[in-house]
């Protein structure tokens, strides 16, 4: 009963969603008037691939990303109710742990930082440009959106079983059906959603 | 010759510790270091990049993957074909696959990154992607509620297990991969014709 309350709250969270957005947006953006990559993709990707050639040989595995946001989630969980945490199948499966794949996580942010403080690039900014040209300067409605986002994201990935990189990278180079379904539908998901929220 | 998913865990009737070995996590610290450093170089830090690649304005996040699928899957089969490396192939579960992708989807458009380069965005000090991260954690923990339920459910709806597209079509492996990445590399060079980023 009580799960079923907290369910409905949240669907209507999101059925709210989309009023709060119309309310607060301007005119349509385009990206291309923001700022773009300091490489070429090209360059980038072609590293990417051949960073996967090294964590495949020299650690034995692919990258991947979303992970790590249930390791943490497992290890806050055992903090405040660890046995509800230790009861639930996923955390059976996959017990929170400081893996390769947390560590990576943690230092693809720090990797992050060097490139842009490197390349005059760091932005400091609590708004992105181009949300601020649609939806105005409030930070709050970036938190609630921006949260929301990253709840259905990793929803999403874990049931799908990875994200961008751990399926739309990793999976497909595998030749992993399930990779090719998953990162066709995101896009599908991603378009979906975008359009109507930036470029309508 | 290696089957594909078999992973190289050792069966310790042991839990393992909760944290990994020092080597295996320095490795991590520098493979993460230099992700973390190509994305940001790359651009797809940044908020407009990726919202412009679901806007179909900005192809640049379609280039770095499809230029990272092509090196990869060609040094990665390479490297299995002389045994130096295991696949690591996550399970086929269609419903999962296509529900997931696109829930996946949208949160993504919502936020404007996703799990690795909100990381990289954080870095790059776009401070947005503490939000993401934080609804990325409370999204993890309300799926691991509900695992039982969809290992009951969504999980077994077209299940085909760990499988590989081409001995799904019944083609040989070296011959599919390089098949593939004629045709990406096609798509690549259509995008570099066609679009403006």
């Amino acid at each position: 009963m009580r799960k079923r309350r907290k369910c409905a709250s949240l669907l209507g969270g999101f059925a709210l969603l989309p009023m709060s957005i119309a309310v607060a947006a301007e005119p349509a953006v385009n990206a291309l008037n923001y700022p773009g990559p300091a490489w070429s993709p090209y360059v980038v990707g072609a590293g990417i691939g051949m960073l996967s050639w090294l964590t495949f040989y020299f650690s034995d595995k692919p990258i991947g990303a979303s992970s790590f946001y249930a390791h943490i989630a497992g290890f806050l969980g055992k903090l405040i109710a660890p046995r509800h945490t230790q009861s639930l199948a996923y955390f059976k499966d996959k017990p929170p742990r400081v893996s390769w794949g947390f560590v990576f996580v943690v230092a693809t942010i720090v990797g992050g930082a060097i490139a842009a403080l490197t390349g005059g690039e760091f932005a400091n900014e609590w708004l992105p440009p181009m949300w601020e040209g649609r939806f105005g300067a409030s930070i709050a409605l970036r938190a609630a959106i921006g949260f929301g986002g990253g709840l259905l994201m990793a929803f999403g990935a874990r049931l799908a079983g990875g994200c961008t990189s751990g399926h739309g990278i990793s999976g497909t180079m595998q030749l992993n059906p399930a990779s090719w379904i998953a990162v066709i539908c995101l896009f599908i998901g991603g378009i979906a959603v975008a359009i109507p929220l930036f470029s309508l | 010759m290696m089957d594909p998913g078999k992973t190289l865990q050792p069966p310790t009737g042991q839990p393992p510790s909760p944290v990994a070995a020092a080597p295996k996590l320095m490795a991590g610290v520098l493979f993460g270091l230099a992700f973390g450093f190509l994305l940001q170089k790359g651009g797809v830090g940044k908020f407009n990049v990726l919202i412009g690649q679901l806007l179909l304005q900005d192809f640049t996040v379609a280039k770095v993957m499809l230029t990272a699928i092509v090196v990869g899957m060609i040094g990665v089969f390479t490297l299995l074909h002389f045994g130096k490396v295991n696949l690591h192939i996550k399970p086929t579960r269609i419903g999962a696959n296509v529900i997931g992708g696109l829930l996946f989807g949208a949160g993504f458009a919502l936020l404007g990154y996703c799990p690795g380069t909100v990381a990289a965005a954080l870095g790059q000090g776009s401070w947005d992607a503490l939000f993401g991260m934080a609804g990325l954690v409370a999204g993890s923990w309300i799926f691991a509620g509900l695992s039982g339920w969809s290992k009951r459910t969504v999980e077994k709806w077209g299940d085909f297990g760990k499988v590989l597209l081409p001995d799904l079509l019944r083609l040989p492996r070296t011959a599919f991969a390089i098949g593939l990445a004629v045709v990406l590399i096609m798509i690549i060079l259509v995008l570099e014709r066609f679009t403006i980023r």
